[in-house]
């Protein structure tokens, strides 16, 4: 996949603005068309508006509506992006999702932004940990976990190519781009190594990619190497890169935004324990509600940093030697 | 209308009736009552204005229909095999494990069906989505759906119905089966929705009040829906069971199958309603 080069490495952007931008970028095709629930400037979807007003639906504040419309909509050939927080589109829209969408297979793209814990301030009722669980259970149901802006956009511009359903998943916290956009290549199904190495994989998804890089280099300078790959289809998850990864590191460790029931962490054991059994430590939220608090804050206290992805590996490896 | 098609479309209507208490006794189990009061609807809409062709099902430019009450499924199963989409041999086959004909709507398996429905409001909600598709893109197909009275107690309903009346989907016509009974009883004591036609109206939409079983009311509703800037709620007092003696107005047949004795006898009082011997 050529994306147009404009996401400066390094430069900390939330994933939420590339999902507006890709919008905006790739909204040409006649077919698609953006619905939003009263959030477009949170979901950026503004950012659509602004380029195809004609081509954008308001909802209003009816996300079970918004799915069942999208999926209306689908059936007659257009590519709906229905958008709103994760915790409105993977929850309260939850059955409009599995029984409008992902039960007659339709061509509905979920842009599911404000996901996880880093949405912060707003507190527990805002902060969706469990849209992957939930719509990971729905079977047919492509889910994208995106990492950095440049991949969030290319999330964008594959799910216009492929046919069927979709779950985006964005963030509101902004996070460094990872992703050269000259030599990245994304294809829905497929992870990709970033770091190599030999004693423990760390599997990570989402904005948890960029800490299991950070996490590897503090491994390394304690003569620990280890592998970083990243995991942005959740679902179909990249069964072949991840049994390999067991089978040459001898432990995993997973690292996501999400709690540790349901998402990453619960389908790579379930890849990794049907082919090649390995010590898997599950890095996430401990099956707890969040609360109010900086995002930077929230993602020390709740163990998702990247000291906690090193104590992870280490803990991972000791089981591989007992 | 003129009286020859009126019975002709009245005919069908029972054929209808027959068909769907066909898949329920084959089913051994699905929904009668509701069933058997949509009848004339669907008789009109698939035998006298929907633009459709049976051997064409996904055409672009056909008019759409939504069973948004799924679970009546059994009455647009006869409707659609009668219309030629299907053999009527596969009635019998309804909920079998082996069959296409799911318990609900199932879009993907069944020719003739717009979308899977099941689940209430949904349908309703769905078909505000093809009709505002249709505006989006200039097209001049209609969206026909049918929503039974209990349904209203959800709350999506009352979503969909502000979202078509804020962008005025006039290519949108739904028929609200008002028979007043729901699986526990009657709809004004189990959680009553009532009134329907002024709901509406507050949300933007063009009411019409008919008798749902009488065709030129029926055909007067639709072509009202035509001239109006809104889209319109056709709200049709219908029997539930009706054809059905035993079966009328009881709250008892929402959801329960025919002995064999019942069934031969339902079908033998339906039959008798064939060639005008109403």
């Amino acid at each position: 996949m050529k994306l147009s080069k404009k996401y400066e490495l390094g430069k900390k952007i939330a994933t939420r603005e590339a999902y507006g931008d890709a919008l905006a970028e790739f909204g040409a095709d006649p077919r698609i068309i953006v619905l939003d629930a009263d959030l477009s400037k949170s979901t950026k979807t503004a950012n659509f508006k602004k380029v195809y007003p004609e081509r954008f639906v308001n909802c209003g504040i009816a996300e079970g509506n918004m799915m069942a419309v999208a999926a209306g909509m689908a059936t007659t050939g257009k590519i709906p992006f229905a958008s709103s927080f994760a915790m409105f589109a993977a929850g309260r829209a939850f059955e409009q999702v599995r029984n409008a969408i992902g039960y007659p297979h339709l061509n509905v793209k979920i842009g599911a932004t404000h996901a996880g814990i880093t949405v912060g301030e707003d507190g527990a009722t805002h902060q969706c940990n469990e849209d992957i669980g939930v719509m990971r259970t729905i079977p047919g149901m492509v889910i994208l976990n995106p990492a950095d802006a440049a991949e969030a956009r290319a999330c964008v511009k594959a799910a216009i190519d492929y046919y069927g359903p979709v779950y985006m998943r964005y963030g509101r916290l902004s996070v460094p781009v990872i992703f050269d956009e000259d030599t990245f290549d994304f294809e829905i199904g497929k992870g990709q190594t970033i770091v190599n190495g030999t004693d423990v994989t760390i599997a990570a998804t989402g904005i948890m990619t960029a800490s299991a890089i950070e996490a590897a280099k503090a491994l390394s300078a304690e003569g620990i190497s280890a592998r970083v790959v990243n995991i942005c289809t959740i679902k179909p998850i990249d069964k072949e890169l991840l049994i390999k990864c067991a089978a040459e590191t001898g432990a995993v460790v997973t690292a996501e935004e999400h709690n540790i029931i349901g998402g990453l962490g619960s389908a790579v054991c379930e890849t990794v324990c049907e082919a090649k059994p390995v010590p898997v430590i599950r890095v996430g939220i401990k099956d707890v509600f969040g609360k109010s608090g900086k995002a930077t804050e929230l993602i020390d206290e709740f163990g998702l940093s990247a000291k906690d992805l090193v104590a992870a590996a280490k803990a991972a490896i000791a089981l591989k030697l007992k | 209308m003129d009286k020859a098609r009126k019975q002709e479309l009245s005919d069908i209507a029972v054929k209808i009736r027959m068909g769907a208490l066909e898949c329920v006794y084959g089913g051994n189990s699905g929904h009668p009552g509701g069933s058997l009061s949509i009848a004339e609807i669907l008789s009109y809409l698939y035998f006298e204005k929907m633009n459709i062709d049976p051997k064409n099902p996904k055409k672009a430019d056909r008019d759409r229909f939504v069973l948004s009450k799924g679970h009546t499924c059994p009455a647009l199963y006869a409707t659609l095999a009668n219309r030629g989409y299907f053999s009527t041999d596969l009635l019998k086959t309804f909920r079998h494990s082996d069959s296409i004909l799911q318990g609900h709507p199932d879009m993907k398996g069944i020719p003739g069906v717009d979308m899977s429905t099941g689940s209430l409001g949904l349908g309703f909600s769905a078909s505000c989505g093809m009709a505002k598709a249709a505006k989006l893109s200039g097209d001049s197909y209609k969206v026909y759906a049918i929503l039974g009275d209990g349904e209203l107690e959800e709350g999506q309903v009352w979503e969909a119905a502000m979202f078509a009346g804020h962008y005025k989907l006039n290519n949108l016509c739904i028929f609200i089966d008002f028979n007043g009974l729901q699986i526990d009883g009657d709809i004004t004591k189990v959680m009553n929705p009532t009134p329907i036609d002024d709901k509406f109206r507050a949300f933007n939409w063009n009411v019409i009040v008919i008798d749902g079983h009488d065709f030129d009311q029926i055909e007067a509703a639709v072509a009202a829906s035509e001239q109006s800037d809104k889209p319109t709620a056709v709200v049709c007092h219908c029997i539930k069971g009706k054809g059905v003696s035993f079966m009328e107005n009881e709250a008892s047949w929402h959801g329960n199958a025919p002995t064999k004795e019942q069934y031969e006898a339902a079908i033998a009082e339906l039959k008798s309603q064939l060639g005008g011997n109403k």
